[in-house]
C-alpha cells in the first residue's frame, strides 16, 4: 500500500481546484447535495445512487474545516461519498475511474463477493492506477447497512468513504417511516503520512490527558499516599500510560457526522409521531464512538448489516468499520446525536429535528478515565484483591471468566475438543520480542463489558452480549473441524502494531480451507480496542461456551479479552484480514487469508 | 520514542564489565503481580457515579502469580509457532496470489526519520552554548542513528562528540547501539573510538543511554546517561537529567583522569507549545573527580560548578 501522501502545495490545490470545476462540468457526475459551493467538496447528506450501473469517479477536491484549505480525496466530491443504494439479489456494475495522481481503490465493507472484486490492492486486484476505470461487477447475495471506502494508503482518512445500502428483495420489515444513513468519520488538517511519523516518533504526542504530578497529589490527598502510589505503580513499572486510549485525539481531530463539524451541525429531519431508521457507520481512521441521542431510546435491529434480536439502550459503542441500524421515534421538536469519542477529547454531534435550523442541548464529554488494571492483566486483576473497592474494572453480570470456562473445557474434552473455545492461552514465540509489550496470560473472555468509559456510567449501553443474531441468520450450525489462535500485539512505545508480534511484512497467510467451519480466537494482548475486520466471510461471534450468538463483519476485541468466533470461508480467493484502525492496519495489524 | 540525550562519558570499565551492566539496566522484568497493591485506585470515586459490583474472584486465585511475565522474557519450548496456519503459503506464493513481486507492502517495511533536539542552549552572557542533538533513521527495529554533542565558547567550537551508530531494536524497550564516536577539542587531542551500548526506556520511564568506549593505546570509557520527564501538567515539564563518565586510562592531553571522571545533575523545566517545540530554563551542577579535579585545578578552571541554562527542545 503506498504511503506517500503528497503535502498541499498552493500548487496542488488549484489543481485540485481545477479538477473539481472539471468534475462539476462533467457528464452528470454529481447530485447536489447539502452544503455545496462551487469548486469544493460538499459536506451533509451525500446524494443517493440507485440502480445496477453505479458511476464513481475519485478526485481531488478542496475543503476547509478549520480555516485552513486542505484536499480531501472524495468520491463524486462529497464527505462522505453519495449513499449507494442497490438491491438484493441484483447484479450490479459500479465503475470507478481514478482522477488522482496515484493508484486508488475502494473496498465494500461487509459485501460477500469474488475476490478479484474486494478492492484491496495488492490482494484482490493491483488496484486503479491515476486515469484509469475498473469496473466492479457482482451479485449482491445479502442485504442492510454497509459502507465502501479506499482501501490504499491513508485515502480513507482524507474522505474516501460512504454508506452502500442493500435493500432487501422482500422489502424492509422494519416499520420505520423516514430512514437516515448517518456516516461518522474524523478528518485531519495534517498530512495523514506525517501524524503517523509522529507517532513512530513519539507515541504520545497527540495524548493531552497524561497523569501528571498534579493529579497524583489529588490522588494522594483523597486517597492517601498508599493508594495514590499504588494507582500508579503497575503502570509505571510497565511503561504504559493508562490514558493510552486513543492514538490521535482533538489535538490533531475534527469529528465528523456526514462530513459536518460539530458547529455545523448536519440535521436529519422527520415528520412529528414518526418512526425514524437511523443507519449508523462508522467510517472513522481512528476513533470509536460512544453514541447516543439523549433523551430518546434506541433500538438496535441490526449490526453489520445482519438482523439481531432488537434490543433497546440508551448508548452504544463502535469502532471503525461497524454498522448499527437503530429505531428512534422523537418526541421532541429536535434532539441531539451524540457521538463522544472513545478518549474524550471531542465529539461528532448533529441534530433530528422536525425544520431544518433547531438545535437540542448538547451534553458535556464524559470525563476522561483510567484504564483499569482488567484492561492491563485480563482476570488476573481479580485476584485476591484486598482493595475490592478500587476493583472496578470487570463488571459482573455473565461471569464467563477463564477459570469457569476451562472447568466447561474439562466436560466437554471427552466428547468434540472444538466444542467450545479453547480456554489455554497459547502465545506465539514471537511474542516474545521488540514488537510486543507486554502479554495477557489470564484473559479476559465475558462479553458484557461496555468498555472502559462506560462501565456503570447510568446509562443502558450495549455489550456484545446484548447482541442476538435473528435465527434465520446464523445459518450453519456445524461444529468446526479448525481452531486457529491469533493474538493481537504492539509496542505502543515503538508504535508498532502487530498480530502474533509479526507485522505484516513478516507475517505468512492464514489458510481457510474453502467451506470448512473454523473457529477463530483472537486474544488482545494490548491495552487497546482493535475493530478486528475479517474480509470475504463472516466472523460470528459465540460465547466461551462455544454458544453462536451474533454475526459480524468487525468484532471490537477490548483489551486484555479473549473472544472467539466462527468462520465458513465459501468464497476461494486471498483475503485481507485486519485493525480498522486505519494507522495499526497499516503499522501491519494485518494479515493476508488464503481460501483454497 | 522520546530522545535520551547523550552526553560526554567515558569510563573505565572493561567491555565485559559493561555488558554486565547493560545488562541489568536493559533487562525486562518480569512482572511481580502483587494483587493488594495494584488497585487501579479510586478514579471512580471521582470520575464514575457508581461503582461496579465486585465480581468473585476467579482464576486468578489459582495461579502462581510469581510466574507470570506481562514483558519480556523467552518463549517457553511450547510456544504456538506463528507460521503454522500458513500451510506452507506466503504473501507471494500459493493459490491466488497476485503474480510478481509482493505489491502491498505496509509501514512496517516503511523507512521513517527524526531529528530530535534535547538540549540547544546559549548564554548570551558568557558567549558560551551547548548543543545536544539526535536523528535517526530506519525502521522499526534498524536504524542508523546519529548522536551529536558540543560545547561552544566564544563562538567556537571548543570540544565535541559525535557517534555514527546502527540501532538494533533488542527487546519491547531497549536497542542495542555499536558504531564509532568522534571526539574533537579545540585544544587538546582527538580521539577516537568505538561504541557499544544501551539505550531505551527503563521500568518508570526513566530514559536510559549507556554506552562503554574503547579507544586507541588501550583507552576506554563509559558514559550513563539517565532522564525523566515529569509531567506537572500537560504541557509543564520538569526534567531531571543526569550524567555520569568514568575513562580507563588517564588522557592528560585533553584533561582527563583515569576513573570516575565527572557527574552531572540538571533540572530543567520547560513548556511545550507543542509537543515538537519546548522552550525552557534550567540548572545544572557538575563536579569533577580525582585526576580529572586535578587537571581542573591546574588549569585554573572549576572543579565544582552550577551554571543556570535557557535552551530549546525540539524534533521534526
Amino acid at each position: 500500500m503506498a504511503l506517500r501522501h503528497r503535502t498541499i502545495t498552493r500548487r496542488r490545490a488549484l489543481q485540485g481546484a481545477g479538477a473539481a470545476a472539471l468534475l462539476a462540468a462533467g457528464p452528470g457526475l454529481l447530485h447536489a447535495g447539502s452544503g455545496s459551493s462551487a469548486g469544493s467538496t460538499r459536506l451533509g447528506t451525500p446524494a443517493e445512487i440507485r440502480g445496477r450501473k453505479i458511476e464513481l469517479l475519485v478526485a481531488e477536491t478542496p475543503v476547509n474545516y478549520n480555516g485552513v484549505t486542505r484536499l480531501a480525496t472524495t468520491i463524486n466530491g462529497s464527505i462522505p461519498a453519495p449513499t449507494i443504494r442497490l438491491r438484493e439479489g441484483d447484479d450490479v456494475v459500479i465503475r470507478v475511474t481514478n482522477r488522482l495522481p496515484v493508484a486508488t481503490s475502494i473496498h465494500w465493507h461487509g459485501i460477500l463477493l469474488p475476490f478479484q472484486m474486494d478492492g484491496v490492492p495488492g490482494i484482490s486486484f493491483s488496484g486503479i492506477a491515476p486515469g484509469e476505470t475498473f469496473t466492479y461487477r457482482f451479485r449482491l447475495r445479502q442485504s442492510g447497512t454497509y459502507w465502501y471506502h479506499s482501501h490504499s494508503g491513508f485515502q480513507e482518512m482524507t474522505g474516501m468513504y460512504g454508506a452502500l445500502i442493500v435493500e432487501p428483495r422482500g422489502g424492509e420489515p422494519t416499520g420505520a417511516g423516514r430512514d437516515h444513513a448517518i456516516v461518522l468519520s474524523d478528518w485531519t488538517d495534517e498530512d495523514p503520512m506525517r501524524v503517523f511519523a509522529k507517532l513512530k516518533i513519539q507515541s504520545d504526542v497527540y495524548n493531552f490527558n497524561q497523569p501528571t504530578a498534579g493529579d497524583f497529589l489529588r490522588d494522594a490527598s483523597q486517597m492517601g499516599l498508599q493508594d495514590a502510589v499504588a494507582r500508579r505503580r503497575m503502570w509505571n513499572e510497565m511503561r504504559m500510560n493508562p490514558t493510552d486510549l486513543a492514538d490521535l485525539s482533538d489535538a490533531t481531530l475534527t469529528f465528523l457526522m456526514n462530513g459536518m463539524a460539530p458547529g455545523q451541525n448536519w440535521t436529519g429531519l422527520f415528520r412529528r409521531g414518526e418512526r425514524l431508521r437511523l443507519r449508523f457507520v462508522n467510517g472513522t481512521s481512528n476513533t470509536f464512538y460512544d453514541l447516543r441521542i439523549p433523551g430518546l431510546k434506541m433500538t438496535v435491529v441490526h449490526v453489520d448489516g445482519q438482523n439481531v434480536e432488537p434490543v433497546t439502550v440508551d448508548e452504544f459503542r463502535f469502532g471503525p468499520g461497524e454498522t448499527y441500524d437503530v429505531l428512534v421515534e422523537p418526541k421532541d421538536e429536535a434532539h441531539t446525536i451524540f457521538a463522544q469519542s472513545m478518549d474524550r477529547t471531542g465529539f461528532a454531534r448533529g441534530t433530528l429535528a422536525v425544520r431544518p435550523g433547531l438545535a437540542a442541548p448538547v451534553p458535556d464529554l464524559d470525563p476522561v478515565q483510567w484504564l483499569t488494571m482488567a484492561d492491563m492483566m485480563g482476570t488476573m486483576a481479580h485476584g485476591t484483591s484486598s482493595h475490592g473497592s478500587m476493583e472496578h474494572a470487570q463488571p459482573s453480570g455473565h461471569g464467563q471468566h477463564g477459570a469457569m470456562a476451562m472447568n466447561h473445557a474439562d466436560h466437554a474434552m471427552s466428547a468434540d475438543p472444538l466444542a467450545i473455545p479453547s480456554p489455554a492461552v497459547r502465545h506465539a514465540r514471537t511474542e516474545y520480542g521488540p514488537s510486543v509489550d507486554m502479554r495477557v496470560d489470564m484473559p479476559r473472555t465475558n462479553l458484557d463489558d461496555p468498555g472502559i468509559g462506560l462501565r456503570d456510567n447510568g446509562r443502558r449501553v450495549l455489550t456484545l452480549a446484548d447482541l442476538r443474531s435473528r435465527p434465520e441468520v446464523l445459518d450453519d450450525p456445524r461444529t468446526p473441524t479448525r481452531e486457529i489462535e491469533l493474538h493481537l500485539t504492539g509496542n505502543m512505545e515503538r508504535y508498532s502494531w502487530s498480530i502474533d508480534g509479526l507485522e505484516f511484512g513478516r507475517s505468512t497467510p492464514v489458510s481457510m480451507p474453502h467451506g470448512e467451519r473454523i473457529r477463530v480466537i483472537l486474544q488482545n494482548d494490548t491495552m487497546m480496542t482493535h475493530p478486528m475486520h475479517l474480509h470475504g466471510m463472516w466472523s460470528e461471534l459465540e460465547s466461551p461456551n462455544g454458544e453462536l450468538l451474533v454475526r459480524r463483519h468487525t468484532i471490537a476485541v477490548q483489551p486484555a479479552q479473549r473472544i472467539s468466533f466462527l468462520t465458513t470461508p465459501n468464497d476461494l480467493g486471498r483475503w485481507a484480514w485486519h485493525c480498522h484502525l486505519l494507522f495499526h492496519m497499516d503499522a501491519g495489524m494485518f494479515r493476508e487469508v488464503v481460501v483454497a | 520514542m522520546k530522545t535520551t540525550a547523550f552526553r560526554m562519558v567515558t569510563a573505565a570499565l572493561s567491555i565485559p564489565a559493561l555488558a554486565l551492566i547493560s545488562s541489568h539496566v536493559a533487562a525486562q522484568p518480569g512482572h511481580q503481580h502483587e494483587p493488594s497493591a495494584t488497585g487501579p485506585a479510586a478514579e471512580a470515586q471521582t470520575a464514575a457515579p457508581m461503582e461496579p459490583r465486585q465480581p468473585s474472584a476467579v482464576g486468578a486465585a489459582a495461579m502462581d502469580h510469581g510466574t507470570m511475565q506481562m514483558q519480556g522474557g523467552t518463549p517457553p519450548a511450547n510456544a504456538r509457532e506463528p507460521h503454522a496456519y500458513s500451510d506452507g503459503y506466503t504473501l507471494t506464493e500459493g493459490p491466488y496470489a497476485l503474480p510478481g513481486p509482493r505489491q502491498l507492502v505496509l509501514a512496517d517495511e516503511h523507512r521513517f526519520w527524526a531529528v530530535l533536539g534535547d538540549r540547544i542552549e546559549y548564554d548570551d552572557d558568557s558567549d558560551t552554548g551547548v548543543y545536544d542533538v539526535q536523528a535517526w533513521y530506519g525502521t522499526t527495529y534498524d536504524r542508523l542513528t546519529a548522536k551529536l554533542e558540543g560545547d561552544l565558547t566564544d563562538g567556537r567550537l571548543e570540544e565535541s562528540q559525535s557517534e555514527l551508530l546502527w540501532s538494533r531494536a533488542f527487546s519491547g524497550y531497549f536497542d542495542t547501539q555499536v558504531g564509532v564516536r568522534f571526539d574533537q577539542y579545540d585544544e587538546g587531542d582527538n580521539r577516537e573510538w568505538l561504541a557499544l551500548g544501551v539505550q531505551g526506556l527503563a521500568p518508570y520511564w526513566f530514559e536510559v543511554d549507556l554506552t562503554a568506549y574503547i579507544g586507541d593505546q588501550g583507552r576506554s570509557a563509559l558514559s550513563l546517561e539517565a532522564e525523566y520527564d515529569l509531567l506537572l501538567s500537560q504541557r509543564l515539564i520538569l526534567q531531571p537529567r543526569t550524567e555520569i563518565n568514568a575513562y580507563g586510562k588517564r588522557d592528560a592531553a585533553n584533561g582527563i583522569g583515569d576513573g570516575l571522571s565527572d557527574i552531572a545533575l540538571g533540572m530543567r523545566l520547560r513548556y511545550e507549545f507543542s509537543r515538537q517545540f519546548a522552550p525552557y530554563v534550567g540548572v545544572e551542577w557538575s563536579r569533577k573527580f580525582g585526576d580529572t579535579a586535578d587537571f581542573a585545578r591546574a588549569a585554573d578552571e572549576a572543579v565544582r560548578d552550577t551554571v543556570y541554562v535557557m535552551g530549546v527542545r525540539f524534533w521534526f
